[in-house]
């Protein structure tokens, strides 16, 4: 026992040697020369790493916005120049297109949105936030003014929509699905952290970097050949942001009409607008029918709750399949092939995943953690897609009664040009 | 018919009423739930050096060409070692400062003399496009003081960076707009 006393008194200093030679280890570790001890009098240079342009030209960027929807409004609305919405299209495309270089935008801003919502590590940065919610404040007091000329991506197929072939209007239905289901895997993708859907498949900011993958700019490029005929395709059909305009913008306020004053039915704007977002004034003979007819579209109310449920089921049963997006799962599964299976795992991530040191339970429980959010979030996705295919379902059986030729609000992107056809003038 | 009339135009009006407030109540309360969710300031892409695997995919990943990625040396780390891994080839006949001799293939490499038997050296970011050969070298043979940043007087900071869309080891990450740098430092000395 005295003996062991009299050894306490140095076990702090044992502990201390112990601590020293472990601190050596790391150090070592981390160090392997020595650094130099300089005898003439080097000082270490420090190295000036440059910053980006300041944040100050992001709140640029929205007043730009702003600026820019608002006379485009003005012109869709009150001025009602065709000629000046093309002046504000090319103004657009050359800033936030060829100048910005396609990022900020309000279409990829749904990501972030969706990202920032679901996700505790991320906070949405300001300006993206204004580019989210301003266009849509827009839309909800004058309609897709947006679309009009502000957006980049719809302002370089406005400038190259040449012709106007009319697709058969069956076709535009089934075509005009797509943007939902785009939106609503983009969300689901953004907000499980797997990936921005919408900036991946941009087919035009390609274009304005003059650099993108190859597949993209042929993309890019066909998107823009077709639109020279049939205009607007991705707005018509693949653009995600169009979706939430087009939802806006049938609640608007005011809205660009066809006629200055009031529409006399002479049937001349009937061909003029190339998206077919023109709806006809009913004769007069079958304002009773469409009357008496709401009825039968009973079914299709009630089939609306059927289908926002059958869908989610269906995306819950689809979530592990689509959780096939997220990197970590696609790591996990080639690893998971390689141990049952002994198919080698060869992709770059599989080589950095055994040079990191992770193993493979973290792996896997990351793998069922993602999953398991692709299985919360899915069913959501699936009750918007659902809803909206049965209200458009429903919509298709409902029949407004119109004594004026007016555009759809939701599809009309208040680009001007019916405002030609239109033979009533107001002298000033 | 003409009550009836009145009758639908107003329920029309209804709808169109109540779909207003719909569609109005969340992009106006939005700004409310996100009150907290909102940075004033946002992020910018960056690499994190202790992650990074040096794969080479950043030279061409980015959509900048060159690459926004560039080489940069971490001084108090450098070991100034005269047979620097990061600079001379493995496996060259003679090791000497010819072009042939060194490992960057650019030459963006400089090496300066401080004193015996000690060399800076300094990458040259004009010409440096990001390969990370040289990180690798010193990462494997060296003290790790080379390593990879992306230059944010270059980057044009992309929604989605697609080098971290495509970087294996996850080791591209959004970090705060005001402090757009990972730098390597030594840890304890």
């Amino acid at each position: 026992m005295k003996k062991l006393k009299k050894f306490n008194k140095y076990i702090p200093y044992i502990v201390l040697g112990l601590l020293l030679i472990w601190h050596s280890v790391l150090y070592a570790q981390e160090q392997r020369f020595p650094r130099p001890e300089f005898e003439g009098d080097y000082t270490f240079p420090t190295h000036q790493f440059l910053n980006q342009r300041g944040p100050m030209w992001e709140y640029m960027d929205v007043a730009v916005l702003i600026g820019a929807l608002t006379v485009a409004s003005w012109l869709a609305l009150k001025k009602r120049s065709r000629q000046g919405l093309i002046w504000v299209s090319l103004f657009s495309l050359a800033y936030f297109g060829f100048y910005r270089q396609g990022c900020i935008c309000a279409v990829g801003s749904v990501q972030n949105m969706s990202l920032a919502l679901f996700n505790e590590s991320y906070a949405m940065p300001l300006p993206a936030l204004l580019f989210f919610t301003i266009p849509l404040l827009f839309a909800l007091l004058s309609g897709r003014v947006f679309c009009a000329g502000v957006c980049p991506l719809g302002a370089i197929q406005e400038l190259t929509g040449f012709r106007k072939v009319r697709v058969p209007k069956n076709l535009e239905r089934v075509l005009a699905m797509i943007p939902f289901v785009y939106l609503g895997l983009a969300v689901l993708f953004a907000a499980t952290e797997s990936q921005f859907l919408i900036c991946r498949y941009d087919p035009f900011v390609g274009i304005f970097r003059i650099d993108a993958p190859y597949t993209m700019i042929i993309f890019g490029a066909l998107l823009l050949l077709v639109g020279i005929f049939v205009n607007r395709p991705y707005c018509r059909y693949l653009c995600p942001y169009g979706v939430l305009q087009n939802i806006f913008s049938r609640f608007s306020v005011k809205h660009l009409t066809i006629t200055p004053a009031e529409c006399r039915n002479c049937r001349l704007c009937e061909s003029g607008c190339p998206y077919d977002a023109i709806l006809q004034s009913d004769p007069v003979k079958d304002r009773e029918i469409a009357e008496k007819k709401w009825k039968g579209s009973l079914p299709y109310l009630l089939m609306i709750p059927v289908l926002a449920a059958a869908f989610a089921v269906l995306l819950y049963n689809l979530a592990p399949a689509l959780s096939g997006v997220n990197d970590n799962v696609k790591l996990a599964r080639e690893i998971r092939l390689e141990k049952e299976q002994g198919i080698k795992a060869v992709s770059k991530a599989s080589v950095a995943y055994y040079e990191s040191g992770r193993t493979e339970s973290e792996l896997f429980e990351q793998e069922q953690q993602i999953i398991g959010r692709f299985r919360k979030g899915a069913p959501w996705a699936g009750i918007f897609l659902g809803l909206s295919l049965g209200i458009g379902f429903f919509r298709l059986t409902v029949r407004d009664i119109r004594t004026d030729y007016e555009p759809d609000r939701g599809r009309c992107y208040s680009c001007g040009k019916c405002f030609k056809f239109c033979p009533v003038k107001i002298n000033n | 018919m003409e009550e009836q009339q009145k009758n639908s135009g107003s329920r029309r009006d209804f709808v169109r009423k109540a779909g207003k407030l719909i569609v109005a109540a969340p992009i106006l309360a939005l700004p409310v739930i996100l009150a907290k969710k909102t940075d004033a300031k946002g992020y910018v892409w960056q690499i994190d050096p202790y992650k990074c695997t040096s794969c080479e995919q950043c030279k061409t990943a980015c959509v900048m060409t060159p690459s926004a990625v560039k080489c940069t040396n971490a001084y108090p780390m450098c070991g100034y070692c005269d047979f620097c891994p990061g600079f001379l080839r493995q496996g060259a006949k003679t090791y000497d400062t010819a072009a042939e001799n060194q490992l960057c293939p650019v030459g963006a490499i400089k090496r300066t003399f401080v004193e015996e038997p000690y060399f800076e050296y300094t990458i040259d970011e004009n010409l440096c496009d990001g390969c990370s050969k040289c990180v690798k070298a010193c990462y494997n043979f060296g003290n790790g003081s080379l390593y990879l940043q992306i230059m944010h007087n270059l980057c044009v900071n992309c929604n989605q960076c697609r080098i971290a869309r495509i970087c294996p080891s996850d080791a591209v990450v959004r970090v705060p707009a005001d402090e757009p740098y990972m730098r390597k430092e030594l840890k304890k000395v």
